[in-house]
């Protein structure tokens, strides 16, 4: 799904040149859930945005399920974050005078959905992550669990080919975030694909595969046997 | 990019936005209705001067007498001009081409009686062409014909007020009346524009005045009426070959200016015209001011506007917004909101002119405010171009952020 060839990243700060990804080799195939760790300034987030075409990187190849990312303008990046991935972040980046439902359907507003499929498929999706009854509530009148629940579903709305998690628990107590986390569990059961930054190791852990990144280059890329979050959850 | 979604995206981000939306529509609204407001007044201004200075006809030449003071073949200085019925006549034969009525005008204070009533009144002789140099209206009855000034009648022509003041209301037509000793018989009753003064005067032929008094053939003003066609220039050339025809003829030097005095009432309607067009020209700038501060306004608050969107232009753009419907859809919102509260701040203001109407006439002198809707309506549309272009600008620089950074923004 994701293929990334001797990625290497720079930020110019004054006259020195920061060098934080020093050449990233990463193949992640479709239905994987992994975990992408590292101490902060190990380039995991900087990592995170080139994939998400939030970032351009300085040199290397990036293929998104056969598609090579390069040389875009903001409008095709539009375009491709759109079609091909779904954001969640740590601080959810909720619209807030949107009320859930609009902004589940947000991203099918872009895509040109029509209304009423659009409210259908928000509502959809917002019932998979149990948020059916508050979808006419402001961001401000949900719980920060249910906030990243919206968030979730605003991810899956657009059925991208991979949800891109930036600290997704990162704001949350550690049982919202086992919550959480057994959410995107069965999203990735239902064959999902997604990618988890996180420097947490017990959410690393829910994953099925953890890729360290130190001072910009991997470590460590182990498959592990995935501690189920549903156990941590009444 | 106008279809039913984006509209509908837009009125729910206005209607969720009220204080942004309350704001920036505030700003418009003001801004117009203050223009539209200033340059009615401005208008109603120019308007009472334009009334102020037009009660009588503008085509009118006066000549009034005056005293010489240079000596002039074998005059001494400090003579008195008088005019008398051979300059009228000579007058009439020198311009043929020029002057459409002439009239003497012989000013004298009489006591009129009526009855009981009695009063002082200004009796002006005239000949039966006055009437259209003062804009005289009548009322009732008729002014001094032409069959009056020839046969000597003793017919008058009265002032409203005067049949105020004499008759108590009563219709003064056909009754005869005392002036200074002599019966007239009223054959109408005028009113007259300019005001309380000239409704209170008599007019009578001035050929019976020159009758009662000794069969005199003295006059005291000459009033010329020239063709309109003559226009400015013309006016003023007539004017020119008066004076030096007159000059002539009473053996007054060229150059003494106090033998005789003339107004020439085109050539103080030129002067006025143009003070009312400095007048309407300082207006619009103070109007045009306005606009201005009301476009700086609107671009500030467009600039919040942007700036305080930035986190959610980042978001819209990570989840899949262009660039292209980003901008588009803040310019539709400004423009949305720019356009109904710049035509609803237009409204109220005509709203208001009319509502001020001519109650401010009497203190401040303005005049039936009024703006055309021509004024108003681009007006309204340069508030609202400049409001899209301010939002236009920062609109574009927040659409080009990258939505990392713009996410960041906090």
């Amino acid at each position: 799904m994701i293929e990334i060839k001797d990625l290497h990243k720079s930020y110019q700060m004054g006259s020195n040149s920061l060098h934080v990804l020093k050449g990233i080799d990463f193949n992640v195939e479709a239905g994987e859930l992994v975990a992408i760790m590292g101490s902060s300034g190990s380039g995991k987030s900087t990592l995170l945005n080139i994939l998400g075409m939030l970032d351009v990187a300085d040199s290397g190849e990036y293929l998104l399920d056969g598609l090579p990312i390069k040389n875009l303008n903001e409008t095709k990046a539009a375009n491709y974050r759109n079609k091909f991935l779904g954001f969640i972040f740590q601080s959810f980046n909720l619209i807030n005078y949107k009320t859930a439902l609009e902004n589940v359907a947000l991203p099918l507003y872009y895509q040109g959905v029509g209304r009423k499929e659009r409210q259908e498929k928000a509502l959809k999706y917002l019932e998979q992550v149990g948020l059916k009854e508050w979808s006419h509530h402001l961001p401000s009148e949900l719980s920060g669990g249910q906030k990243q629940r919206v968030a979730v579903a605003r991810a899956m709305a657009a059925e991208p080919k991979v949800l891109l998690a930036d600290e997704l628990t990162g704001a949350l107590d550690s049982t919202t975030s086992y919550e959480i986390m057994d959410l995107i569990q069965k999203i990735n059961d239902l064959g999902n694909t997604i990618l988890v930054v996180t420097h947490e190791d017990d959410i690393a852990h829910m994953c099925k595969r953890i890729v360290h990144l130190k001072d910009g280059v991997i470590v460590e890329d182990k498959k592990i046997e995935q501690v189920r979050a549903s156990q941590y959850v009444q | 990019m106008f279809s039913r979604d984006t509209w509908r995206e837009i009125f729910v981000t206005i209607r969720k936005n009220k204080l942004r939306t309350f704001l920036s529509g505030f700003t418009v609204s003001l801004g117009i209705l203050i223009f539209i407001t200033l340059f009615g007044m401005g208008n109603g201004l120019v308007n009472t001067f334009d009334e102020f200075f037009s009660q009588d006809a503008t085509n009118v030449i006066y000549v009034f007498p005056g005293r010489t003071s240079i000596p002039y073949k074998g005059y001494k200085s400090n003579r008195t001009i008088e005019f008398d019925n051979s300059d009228l006549k000579d007058i009439e034969e020198t311009f043929p081409m020029f002057v459409e009525y002439i009239s003497p005008r012989i000013f004298r204070t009489a006591t009129t009686t009526y009855g009981e009533e009695s009063n002082d009144y200004t009796t002006i002789g005239v000949d039966w062409g006055q009437q259209f140099a003062e804009k005289t209206i009548i009322m009732q009855g008729r002014y001094i014909n032409q069959r009056d000034v020839e046969e000597r009648t003793r017919n008058a022509v009265i002032g409203r007020l005067v049949e105020v003041d004499l008759f108590n209301g009563r219709n003064a037509i056909g009754k005869f009346i005392d002036i200074g000793g002599s019966v007239f018989k009223v054959v109408g009753v005028f009113q007259d524009e300019g005001g309380d003064n000239e409704e209170r005067q008599i007019y009578i032929p001035y050929t019976t005045r020159q009758l009662i008094e000794k069969n005199t053939d003295k006059i005291n003003q000459i009033v010329i009426q020239f063709k309109p066609e003559l226009g400015y220039t013309g006016a003023v050339a007539l004017e020119k070959n008066l004076v030096r025809f007159l000059k002539d003829k009473k053996f007054i030097s060229p150059d003494d200016q106090n033998g005789f005095f003339v107004r020439n009432v085109a050539e103080n309607l030129k002067q006025n015209q143009d003070f009312a067009g400095v007048l309407q020209l300082i207006v619009s700038v103070v109007a045009f001011g306005t606009i201005i501060a009301g476009i700086i306004g609107i671009s500030n608050i467009m600039v919040y506007v942007v700036k305080e969107r930035t986190k959610e232009i980042g978001i819209r753009k990570a989840i899949g917004a262009t660039p292209k419907r980003v901008i588009g859809s803040i310019l539709l919102e400004s423009i949305f909101i720019t356009t109904v509260s710049g035509f609803t701040g237009m409204l109220i203001g005509i709203g208001v002119l009319k509502w001020i109407g001519n109650t401010l006439k009497e203190d401040y002198f303005i005049t039936n405010p009024y703006i055309s809707t021509g004024v108003a309506i681009f007006a309204t549309i340069i508030l609202i171009f400049f409001g899209a272009l301010a939002g236009y600008i920062p609109a574009r620089r927040a659409a080009r952020i990258k939505p990392i950074v713009a996410l960041r923004n906090e």
